[in-house]
C-alpha cells in the first residue's frame, strides 16, 4: 500500500522511519554496490591521514535511507517523479538516522495528482545530515 | 584551474549500462532497504510496476560506471553539495540504458571564504528507443584551496 491522496493535508507531518545504526561493513557494501570507492568511507587510516577521526558514511547512503522512506510512503499508490537532497553534517559508523517528512504541497495537473514532501534525515534531533524534497505522482 | 562558463554544454562519451538483478539487490541490501519491489518478483508482478524495480538512488551507481567529462578537475576542491533525480519511469533489471554526462551549468556565489564556484553535472539515461528514463543531477561545490593546501 502507500499514502492515500485523499487522506493527506498540506503541513501534515508523516510517521518517521528510524534506521538501524550505520556500520562499517555497511559502508564497504555500499562502496561496492554504488561504485564510490573513495577510501574516506572504508579506510580508517586514510580518513585519519586527512584529519578525520575515522571513516564517514557516503552522503549518498543517507540519501538512500531517505529513498527507502520515500518508497515506503509511495508504496504502490504513487511513484516518485523527482527526489533531491542537500548534504548536511557528516554521518559516522554508530550513528542512527531518522527520516522524517512533511506534506509541503498538493496539486493536480493534466498527468495526475501530485504531493511534494519536505524531507529531513537527522542523526539526533536538530542535527541534519541531509535535507531535501520528493514529488510523488499518484496513480488514478 | 578555475571553472569557466565556456565549459557549459560539454559532454562525455555515451556508454551503455546493463541493469542487473543482482546489482539492484546488492544496492538495496547495502542501504538496508527491505522493500520487496527490489527483490521479490512475484510481489512486484502484482503491483502497478508489474516487475522488479531499482531503488530511487540507484542511478548514482549508473553514473559511477561512465567516463567523466573532458575537463580537468581538482578532486581536492570538489564537494558533493546536492543530488537530484528526475524520473520518467522506473528502472528494471534487463534495462539497457544509454547514458551520457553533460555540464549543465556553472555559476558563482559569494561565500564566507570568497567566491565559491558551482558545477552542475547531469547524467541522462535513455532507453534503446531514445526515450528518457531518468536524469541524475549532481551539484558540486568547487571551493578555492587555502594557501597551505595549494603548496
Amino acid at each position: 500500500m502507500g499514502l492515500a491522496y485523499e487522506e493527506l493535508t498540506e503541513g501534515q507531518q508523516l510517521e518517521s522511519l528510524v534506521k538501524e545504526p550505520v556500520t562499517k561493513v555497511q559502508l564497504v557494501k555500499y562502496a561496492g554496490a554504488s561504485g564510490d570507492l573513495n577510501p574516506l568511507h572504508t579506510d580508517d587510516a586514510f580518513a585519519q591521514s586527512i584529519g578525520m577521526d575515522g571513516v564517514i558514511a557516503h552522503g549518498m547512503l543517507v540519501m538512500g535511507f531517505l529513498g527507502e522512506y520515500v518508497m515506503e510512503l509511495a508504496g504502490t499508490t504513487a511513484v516518485p517523479a523527482k527526489f533531491g537532497m542537500r548534504f548536511g553534517a557528516m554521518t559516522k559508523p554508530g550513528d542512527q538516522i531518522t527520516c522524517s517528512a512533511t506534506v509541503e504541497k498538493m496539486y493536480e495537473e493534466a498527468e495526475g495528482r501530485y504531493v511534494s514532501l519536505a524531507l529531513t534525515a537527522e542523526k539526533q534531533p536538530g542535527e541534519v545530515v541531509g535535507s531535501g524534497s520528493a514529488t510523488l505522482r499518484f496513480h488514478e | 584551474m578555475d571553472l569557466d562558463k565556456s565549459m557549459i554544454g560539454l559532454t562525455g562519451e555515451v556508454y551503455v549500462f546493463e541493469t542487473e538483478k543482482r546489482h539492484i539487490r546488492q544496492f538495496a541490501e547495502a542501504i538496508g532497504d527491505a522493500n520487496p519491489l527490489y527483490v521479490d518478483e512475484a510481489h512486484a508482478a502484482n503491483t502497478p510496476y508489474g516487475k522488479l524495480i531499482a531503488p530511487p538512488t540507484f542511478p548514482i551507481a549508473i553514473g559511477a560506471e561512465g567516463g567523466g567529462i573532458p575537463i580537468e578537475l581538482d578532486a581536492r576542491r570538489m564537494l558533493h553539495g546536492e543530488q537530484e533525480f528526475i524520473y520518467h519511469r522506473a528502472i528494471s533489471p534487463g534495462d539497457r540504458l544509454y547514458c551520457q554526462m553533460k555540464v549543465a551549468d556553472i555559476y558563482e556565489r559569494e561565500g564566507k571564504s570568497g567566491v565559491m564556484q558551482f558545477l552542475v553535472l547531469d547524467t541522462y539515461m535513455k532507453d534503446e528507443h531514445g526515450e528518457m528514463v531518468a536524469v541524475s543531477r549532481t551539484n558540486i561545490i568547487y571551493r578555492p584551496l587555502s594557501k597551505k593546501e595549494g603548496q
